[in-house]
């Protein structure tokens, strides 16, 4: 019994802890990331955005919540009921799983993350490919034509950026010299013109906007273009699975962003290493990256019109590609030629 | 050679996004609607109100141009001749859902008896409640003469 509770059940339970401490704000970040976005969007329109609801309007995504859970779940006569229903759940999950390796700050014990590996990369770039199939199975399952175009531009796009933030990828590891995330963050320590956004910056841009084009964020939103294809892939969703492809969506987002802040932002760590910086705790800097981060991604729809397909592919195939390819030869070249290659 | 540094360095993008982000800035034109209204011209045609005189006498002499003019019919009017000889209506219905909000009734009325007063928020939950009857008229009339008189008086030097 003993061996049982101490050499199992007890990390299990700290295992959990760890796993609710890091979702549950991450639910209430994306419910404050909805009133964020409308809030930053209204006001970039010189409107003033929800504020009825709560103090500034802040109960408003929990109204909205609210009401999806309530409503009907209605599924299409046509439509494969499992898959249909197994889509939203495996985008949300794959949205949610991502945060394991994300390093969210470091005491003398360590950092504090839920799982140190040392792929940390590799493990984000699979989750984020994985997360094509939740939209492309929606799409299939739900035997529409709207739903069914929208998951294909979406597939193709997200493959097509996914090159590019691989390269990029690589590039950021060449310079950091490891695949964990924890040790690139600890890579880029000392002030913020230490960080990799400086040195990187193609890189940086690069990732940026590919990461807008594989959350399916504006100016790159075609898979759900309203007005071609009413609401793309999720056209057949409505209450409680059309709440988890909103909330994956959403959380998506916040996760792009957060790996946007660990690979180039400097992750944890304060923008100058000075103590009273220092004594603010690293999630909290982490955060605050995040909301500047996701601040840019809702700026950018504010401000640019949506891409035409081929401009999209264009722009992803004969512009990132050939561009990141180049900066991977070009900054690992140089890191050879003047040794500063790390061990 | 300059456009191909602007296209790398995303000149034009940049130029949006500044632009985006001063008008963030800016102050919000929104208009907080149930507890802040925007400013009504004199002219505005809302609400049907049935006007009295000073001495509470009704104006209208049932002329009927109102209902002749009504280009949507929606003005129904009967009248006889009341006990002092005076020709009044006994029935001056407006049916408001078919009513264009056009204004000729307020123009061809001889005798400004009937108006469009500045009411907008006069929405019912069902259609009878929009079948306007002569009480509702003289009711609307009575609750907004002070603003109705206003509007007409500052309307006044431009008929």
């Amino acid at each position: 019994m003993m061996v049982f509770w101490e050499g199992y059940a007890l990390p299990a339970l700290i295992l959990i802890g760890w796993i609710l401490l890091i979702v549950v704000p991450l639910l209430v970040g994306m419910a404050l990331l909805t009133w964020y976005e409308r809030k930053v969007l209204a006001a970039m329109m010189l409107r003033k955005g929800p504020n009825v609801v709560g103090p500034f309007g802040l109960l408003q995504p929990m109204a909205d919540g609210l009401k999806l859970l309530m409503k009907e779940t209605v599924i299409p006569s046509g439509a494969n009921r499992a898959v249909f229903l197994f889509a939203p759940v495996l985008t949300f999950t794959l949205a949610l799983i991502a945060w394991a390796v994300i390093p969210l700050g470091q005491s003398e014990s360590g950092v504090w993350v839920i799982s140190n590996i040392n792929v940390g990369v590799l493990y984000l770039f699979a989750i984020s490919s994985l997360g094509v199939y939740g939209i492309i199975m929606a799409g299939w399952a739900s035997n529409s034509r709207y739903a069914f175009l929208g998951a294909l531009r979406s597939a193709a796009q997200m493959v097509s950026y996914e090159v590019s933030i691989g390269f990029v990828l690589i590039t950021v590891l060449i310079v950091a010299g490891s695949l964990n995330l924890a040790e690139i963050v600890l890579a880029q320590q000392g002030g913020f013109w230490n960080w990799y956004w400086i040195p990187l910056a193609p890189m940086f841009v690069v990732f940026f906007i590919s990461a807008l084009a594989e959350t399916n964020r504006h100016p790159f939103d075609l898979p759900e273009a309203e007005a071609e294809l009413v609401a793309g892939y999720f056209v057949e969703y409505s209450a409680f699975p059309f709440a988890l492809f909103f909330l994956g969506e959403y959380i998506n987002m916040i996760m792009m962003s957060g790996i946007t802040a660990v690979l180039f932002m400097g992750g944890w760590l304060p923008p100058l290493d000075v103590s009273w910086l220092n004594w603010i705790p690293g999630p909290i800097w982490l955060a605050l990256k995040i909301a500047f981060l996701l601040f840019v991604f809702i700026w950018v729809r504010a401000t640019l019109p949506r891409y035409r397909y081929d401009q999209l592919m264009r722009l992803g195939w004969k512009v990132f590609l050939p561009l990141s390819l180049i900066a991977v030869v070009a900054y690992s070249g140089v890191l050879l030629y003047a040794g500063w290659l790390p061990a | 050679m300059l456009r191909a540094a602007r296209t790398v360095l995303l000149w034009e993008i940049g130029v949006g996004l500044w632009k985006t982000l001063v008008y963030f800035f800016k102050p919000k034109v929104t208009i907080n609607y149930p507890y802040e209204k925007g400013p009504l011209s004199p002219r505005f045609r809302g609400e049907h109100a049935l006007r009295r005189y000073a001495n509470g006498e009704e104006r209208c002499i049932a002329c009927k141009l109102c209902e002749a003019i009504c280009p949507a019919q929606a003005i129904t009017i009967e009248a006889e001749p009341r006990a002092d000889g005076s020709r009044r209506t006994t029935r001056y219905d407006i049916d408001m859902t078919k009513c264009i909000y056009c204004g000729f009734c307020e123009e061809a009325c001889p005798v400004d008896a009937i108006v469009e007063g500045p009411n907008f928020e006069f929405a019912a939950e069902t259609r009878e409640e929009l079948m306007y009857n002569k009480e509702k008229l003289l009711a609307n009339g009575d609750r907004w003469e002070t603003e109705i008189a206003q509007a007409l008086a500052a309307d006044a030097p431009y008929r």
